[in-house]
């Protein structure tokens, strides 16, 4: 390469305790370019960027920034030299303006602030690099596309050459994923560096220059991107371990209605309508997905139908029997059983051991509990039980379950969930942040009980495990259900449309 | 950095054993600083401690009244163990203790004359309603609208507590008397001594190993540890939290209510004002230093019962009786930060050869090339 590279890190290690979690890492970033970093869950790829942005310090290794050694320091450091990331969570405070919140990313700012200034720095940004952004917008008015343009408009009044971005097609729709990559592209033309993390193959193939492949914090390939196969990236993602195929396509029994929701009013925590009336039929022996862009009105749909929620308006049956205003524990005896999304918050207890988590919805049952004493050897063999059919590894079932990784920690709790065959399974995210071998696991779990002639109401954001798996897709936008389409007839390209809002 | 450095990490796991010994390394550090204080006033601390000792631990006589004066603490420490089991921080035994005693004292002084062990055995629930009633307030506000029961119980003391002086300054108050404190109750309710030990004890052993066995091995006792260690999974799990907070306060308030119980039958034989003098809160340093274990919270409420009957024995050598409330307060803040040390390991880290390498190139890249500015 005749260019000479704007950033290199050379051999960057880094240690927590015994873990090694970047291991004598090259990375070279040129100017002009799109970089992208794929690589699965825990490979290394967020504390690389973590060091580059001076949040970690590398045990060893060294960086050259413009030909010049050194390390950087602190991320105060990284935003003097140019180098700003887009977190997945973003940094914004809702109650402000967009250009207030971007007043408080600089670090020089004026004691009187220039507003006037800022809003036409903005919008010159804007029409440059074709991101639309309000400045004298409210944060809290704006969707989650629109906060990430804001973000990526915080690095560009700064005036960083380098930019991060963080996984930062999760929480967008394809279309605003593809308008994303359109300005990223722009920024690259006008002379900036851009990594994005993701462990999204097409995406990284489509929008990226060149593509680092991290494993267990190791680069296992590197390539351009006009060189780039998915069987070429995928064996340097996953390594030499098979990629389970999904095999057990075939249909179960479907046709009995199991549950009929009417015209559906739930609030969110904030007491504003989060589902805006809506109503849908569950089959037994079916996959039901549910789609849309994080904060949709996933979680209070899958909150509302497992009983956690309370239901302004509207009604729930199950086989003919309302349960609108059926407890949590109502609806458990039912048959209904619940993976919420965030397990360690909610769905297990992290501070507890294997035993008594997997006893949390039994331990009334005669089976594990007599006259209020628990009977531990029954919850042992019942625990020993789910280690066995799901293959759990653990280190002792008397070990609190944070020290589980997090795949085994699903897996306990969908073992758990799927205990006496329940009729109706909520499955939110089920698969969030686990490696591949996990989430075929686990899809192969779901599958089954499908098969068994349950019902599975599947959240994801994930189009991929969606059209893989269900056999019908709801699309949720704003809380607003825009239409449900049986997955064979459907393509990636109408339930982008509806999880942007259009209506078919 | 070229020689390593120190830093703490989060430990995985902690041994039983160093569970154990963890806080009695920081008991003894406690004593030790303690003797910095004690040694600025002017003794010596060996002699000091040696004769704390051997007056309140060491002899019959003394071993009974520090008997006798940790059996409140037992309670009050009981009572704070096992709302801190669910996360609820009942700063009010105190109070509970006093109310107890009201209830008690009013059946005991102006209800209806009963045969003996009848009359013992409803003035030891009507103590255990007292205090549970009040805690219940605190508790129905947190169960209903998230009050933060720290303050209110808390601020129910200083109510409790002045209504308790009412009652002995005022309606109550002995006829002939000149402090605040009323009659003797009748004489076939007090607490049998057995050698001179109350039999309180056996009252506070039983109810510690009934709360040992309930929050080891039952449902009740798991559901509390599930709500402590997680919320949204018990209320994932259909487990009733409001009625578990109602519950395990109103249970909290009622053995604080207990240490009512067996200070006026067992001890005083009388309401009197200031009765709980502080136990509630001793209660709350036991059970941080017993880590809410019941049966531990017997042992270190003797150790502090002693230490508080030990302070008559300094004070005759000229030490300030007040030493007693100082060492207790070193012996808390010694063991608080004790408990960093069963969370956290120290790790020295020495950069292993080949990573050593690399940063001496690097320093020495930084003499020569300086950091990027």
């Amino acid at each position: 390469m005749e260019k000479t590279a704007l950033l290199e890190m050379k051999g960057i290690t880094k240690k927590f305790g015994t873990v090694l979690a970047n291991d004598h890492i090259d990375l070279q970033l040129y100017p002009g370019e799109i970089h992208a970093l794929l690589g699965e869950n825990g490979s290394g790829k967020s504390t690389l960027m973590n060091i580059l942005l001076g949040i970690y310090k590398p045990n060893s290794g060294e960086m050259l920034y413009k030909g010049e050694k050194g390390q950087i320091k602190t991320p105060k450091h990284a935003a003097a030299l140019g180098i700003g990331m887009v977190h997945q969570h973003f940094a914004l405070i809702p109650t402000l303006t967009v250009a207030e919140n971007i007043f408080l990313s600089l670090d020089h700012c004026s004691f009187i602030l220039d507003q006037q200034k800022m809003e036409n720095k903005i919008r010159e940004y804007s029409e440059q690099f074709s991101l639309e952004v309000d400045p004298g917008a409210k944060v809290w008015q704006l969707s989650v596309g629109e906060q990430q343009r804001v973000e990526i408009m915080k690095l560009l009044c700064r005036n960083c050459e380098i930019l991060v971005l963080d996984e930062p097609t999760a929480v967008l729709t394809p279309q605003e994923a593809g308008e994303m990559f359109k300005t990223l592209r722009k920024m690259a033309e006008h002379g900036k560096s851009i990594i994005f993390i993701s462990h999204k193959m097409n995406e990284v193939m489509e929008h990226a220059d060149r593509i680092t492949v991290l494993k267990n914090g190791r680069v296992t390939d590197r390539m351009l991107a006009s060189d780039a196969d998915i069987d070429r990236m995928a064996k340097a993602v996953v390594g030499e371990r098979d990629i389970e195929k999904i095999t057990i396509r075939s249909k179960g029994k479907t046709g009995e209605l199991l549950i009929d929701a009417k015209d559906l009013r739930v609030l969110n925590d904030k007491g504003l309508v989060a589902l805006h009336d809506i109503s849908f039929q569950l089959k037994a022996g079916e996959i039901f997905a549910i789609a849309g862009v994080a904060g949709s009105g996933q979680r209070e749909l899958a909150e509302a139908l497992a009983g956690l929620r309370k239901i302004t308006s509207g009604r729930i049956l199950m086989k003919g029997n309302e349960i609108t205003k059926t407890n949590i524990r109502g609806r458990v005896s039912k048959g209904i059983s619940f993976i919420p999304e965030d397990r360690l918050k909610m769905g297990l207890i992290p501070g507890m051991n294997m035993k008594e988590n997997t006893v949390l919805k039994e331990f009334r049952g005669k089976a594990y509990s007599r006259g209020g004493i628990l009977l531990s050897k029954a919850i042992r063999a019942l625990t020993e039980k789910h280690v066995s059919d799901h293959d759990i590894k653990h280190g002792g079932l008397d070990l609190p379950v944070s020290l589980m990784s997090g795949g085994n920690q699903q897996k306990l709790l969908i073992a758990r969930e799927i205990n006496g065959n329940p009729e109706l399974i909520i499955a939110a995210y089920p698969v969030r942040g686990l490696d591949i071998g996990a989430t075929a696991a686990i899809h192969r779990t779901l599958l089954e009980q499908r098969n068994r002639g349950a019902c599975v109401l599947l959240i994801s954001e994930e189009l991929d495990e969606i059209f893989e798996l269900s056999d019908r897709v709801a699309v949720l936008c704003g809380g607003k259900l825009m239409g449900i389409r049986n997955t064979s007839e459907t393509d990636y390209e109408e339930i982008g449309r509806l999880m942007s809002g259009e209506s078919a | 950095m070229k020689i390593g450095a120190i830093r703490f990490e989060k430990k995985q796991t902690v041994s039983l054993s160093r569970k154990v010994l963890n806080p009695v390394i920081f008991i003894l550090l406690g004593f030790v600083l303690s003797s910095v204080f004690i040694m600025a006033n002017g003794f010596q601390p060996i002699p000091v401690f040696g004769k704390m000792i051997t007056y309140s631990l060491l002899n019959t006589r003394g071993l009974i009244g520090s008997i006798n004066a940790a059996l409140p603490l037992m309670f009050c420490g009981l009572s704070v163990a096992i709302a801190f089991k669910m996360n609820l921080n009942n700063i009010g035994a105190e109070g509970q203790f006093a109310m107890g005693a009201i209830f008690g004292g009013a059946f005991a002084l102006y209800g209806p004359a009963l045969p003996a062990p009848l009359s013992g055995i409803v003035m030891f629930f009507l103590c255990a309603i007292g205090g549970g009633l009040w805690a219940l307030i605190a508790a129905a506000l947190k169960a209903y609208w998230n009050v933060n029961e720290t303050i209110v119980t808390l601020m129910l003391n200083y109510i409790a507590l002045l209504f308790l002086d009412y009652l002995c300054y005022g309606p109550w108050m002995a006829p002939k008397q000149t402090t605040a404190m009323t009659v003797t109750i009748p004489q076939d309710m007090y607490l049998p001594l057995i050698g001179g030990t109350s039999s309180g004890i056996f009252l506070a052993i039983i109810i510690a190993v009934l709360l040992y066995l309930f929050l080891k091995y039952t449902t009740g006792g798991y559901q509390i540890s599930v709500i402590k260690n997680s919320l949204r999974t018990a209320e994932y799990a259909g487990i009733p939290v409001k009625k578990y907070i109602l519950i395990v306060l109103a249970l909290s308030g009622a053995l604080a209510g207990v240490a009512g119980f067996v200070q006026v039958t067992g001890i005083v034989h009388r309401v009197q004002a200031q009765l709980p003098g502080g136990s509630g809160y001793t209660g709350i340093v036991i059970a941080y230093l017993s880590q809410c274990n019941p049966l531990v919270i017997l042992l270190v409420s003797v150790l502090l019962g002693a230490l508080q009957n030990s302070s008559a024995v300094v004070q005759i050598m000229g030490v300030p009786s007040q030493i007693v409330t100082m060492i207790q307060g070193t012996l808390m803040i010694s063991v608080i930060a004790g408990e960093f040390f069963n969370r956290y390991r120290i790790v020295y880290y020495k950069a292993d050869p080949e990573s050593k390498r690399a940063e001496q190139k690097n320093n020495h890249s930084e003499q020569k090339g300086g950091a990027v500015q």
